[in-house]
């Protein structure tokens, strides 16, 4: 963390923030699917200076194999930070944060999937965070669920995530950095849209009950918004493949 | 949080009965079971307390040391707060390295304390940028059955609520003790009110059985004005929008209840 000083203005007299978004408007964002060639599955997310990798492996064999369920698939997260991701160097070692952090990620991304379907594998989800820039655990969700697809991981819904929050009295869309840092709140969400379901939600701050509210609906509506990309980028990706197969034949 | 086995027979009757508006206990969908709070209990602490949650039960102890504060915050105390999940709780415990629920459990409740700013931690703060108060808070759980994150919270509170900082001088630099104890510095009195969603309908406090049947629980801390400052979701389900708004009014209230238990006790130290 940077020292700063304890006014920063966060939200100025016409309601724009430092980075000249509107209260409700998310920041630009840039998804990508199926760019790592070793994994399964991966996509690439940035979300204003964010860039945040993710790759899954599976379903394959579990190792070690007493870890293995009868019932269904396990499905392992880890949430990891980059060292050179932050302002000061962050050590690599696992901190007390990214393993909460890669706890509520799964939690927010098994609901989506059939776990049933490939009992005694595992299902292995690694989140890079490459740049770090407020949200990582939202963007982390929104990447993966788009990995998850990509490695043809059959699941009832996308999840998108995003986070509201309260910064100078106002509540806001999509934190960023320092919004995150000096705001008074923050709401992380993951949602299903098409299920109508909350896989993930965090506060902390202070917020009365009403604001809550205002915040929550606020970041539901980020989440089908980004929602919709997610779909974009994935059809995006099979339509450049068919592009490039009808290039092919072209050719010939 | 748990992986004990229980019936197929048991986990339908507690479904069946919870769409009924019962519980296997007998409580209500919005009780908590009894809840206990002993303060004072560790005389090497600078404070403890021990709550029972019906068979839950849960300790926390503080101790204060001094140390350096953090280079962003140079004029406050430190808090930090751990969990163990000590093998002699529950058959599913292991010695060793905290896991990620013991690690979660202490975040929600640091959460609670941090974001209410429980404790005035600039009071804390011996000599600006070198020395402050460090406030180690320890959660032991000692029984697991069910409903850890409400009974740490109120432990955790409890124990700050009991705790004692000795007096102090600056000599040459230096910081030297003198006899005597004051009260640490509480300003807010965070509380956690967990619910879980069984069959689509929400219950206040699951005990052990009913966390093993539940789809997702959520965790929401209010501070003394009603405001909510930590809020977590929990298991491997989902909630819906409107369920949440709803577990927002129960959990308000329910607060308002866990507060008095240790509020009082505080005034009358």
């Amino acid at each position: 963390m940077n020292s700063m000083s304890k006014k920063v203005q966060l939200v100025d007299e016409n309601g724009i923030r430092t980075d000249g978004r509107r209260s409700d408007e998310l920041r630009p964002i840039k998804l990508e699917v199926g760019i790592l060639s070793n994994a399964d599955g991966s996509a690439y997310i940035e979300q204003g200076k964010n860039k945040i990798l993710a790759a899954v492996y599976g379903p394959r064999e579990v190792h070690p194999r007493h870890l293995a369920l009868p019932d269904r698939a396990l499905l392992r997260c880890r949430y990891h930070m980059a060292p050179f991701s932050v302002q000061e160097r962050k050590s690599p070692a696992p901190s007390r944060r990214e393993v909460e952090l890669s706890k509520v990620i799964r939690e927010a991304l098994e609901p989506a999937i059939f776990l049933e379907l490939t009992p005694r594998t595992s299902i292995d989800l690694f989140i890079e965070v490459l740049q770090a820039d407020g949200g990582t655990r939202t963007a982390g969700v929104t990447v993966a669920s788009l990995a998850l697809a990509d490695a043809g991981i059959p699941m009832r819904d996308l999840v998108a995530a995003c986070a509201a929050g309260k910064a100078d009295g106002y509540i806001v869309l999509d934190l960023n950095d320092i919004e995150d840092k000096e705001g008074t709140a923050d709401v992380p969400v993951a949602y299903m849209p098409s299920l109508n379901a909350v896989g993930l939600l965090q506060m902390d701050g202070q917020l009365t009950p009403e604001e809550f509210e205002q915040a929550f609906n606020l970041a539901l509506e980020g989440c089908k918004k980004i929602y919709e990309l997610q779909k974009k980028a994935l059809k995006e990706k099979y339509l450049a493949i068919k592009e490039a197969v009808e290039e092919a034949v072209e050719e010939k | 949080m748990t992986s004990t086995t229980i019936s197929r027979i048991r986990q339908k009757q507690i479904a069946r009965l919870i769409a009924g508006g019962k519980r296997l206990d007998g409580r209500g969908l919005t009780d908590y079971r009894p809840i206990q709070i002993v303060t004072g209990i560790i005389e090497k602490a600078e404070g403890s307390a021990r709550v029972r949650l019906g068979k839950t039960e849960v300790m926390a102890g503080v101790k204060i040391d001094i140390g350096e504060p953090f280079s962003d915050r140079p004029n406050e105390g430190v808090l930090t707060t751990n969990a163990e999940f000590v093998p002699l709780a529950s058959p599913e415990f292991e010695a060793g390295p905290p896991g990620e629920d013991s690690v979660e459990l202490a975040r929600v409740v640091d959460r609670g304390i941090r974001e209410s700013k429980a404790i005035d931690l600039e009071k804390l703060c011996i000599i600006p940028g070198k020395k402050v108060f460090v406030v180690f808070v320890d959660i032991y759980v000692l029984n697991h059955d069910g409903n850890l994150i409400d009974a740490s919270a109120l432990a955790a509170l409890a124990a700050l609520a009991n705790t004692k900082i000795f007096k102090y001088e600056i000599k040459d630099g230096e910081v030297e003790i003198k006899p005597g104890f004051e009260k640490l510095p509480l300003v807010n009195f965070p509380v956690a009110v967990t619910l879980a969603d069984i069959g689509g309908t929400l219950i206040v406090d699951p005990g052990l059985d009913e966390e093993e049947v539940m789809n997702a629980r959520l965790t929401i801390s209010f501070d003394k004005d009603g405001k909510i400052c930590a809020m977590q979701k929990g298991g491997s389900g989902t909630l819906s929008p409107q369920q949440i708004i709803e577990a927002v009014k129960i959990a308000k209230e329910k607060s308002e209840e866990l507060r008095k238990l240790v509020v009082k006790d505080y005034a009358a130290a």
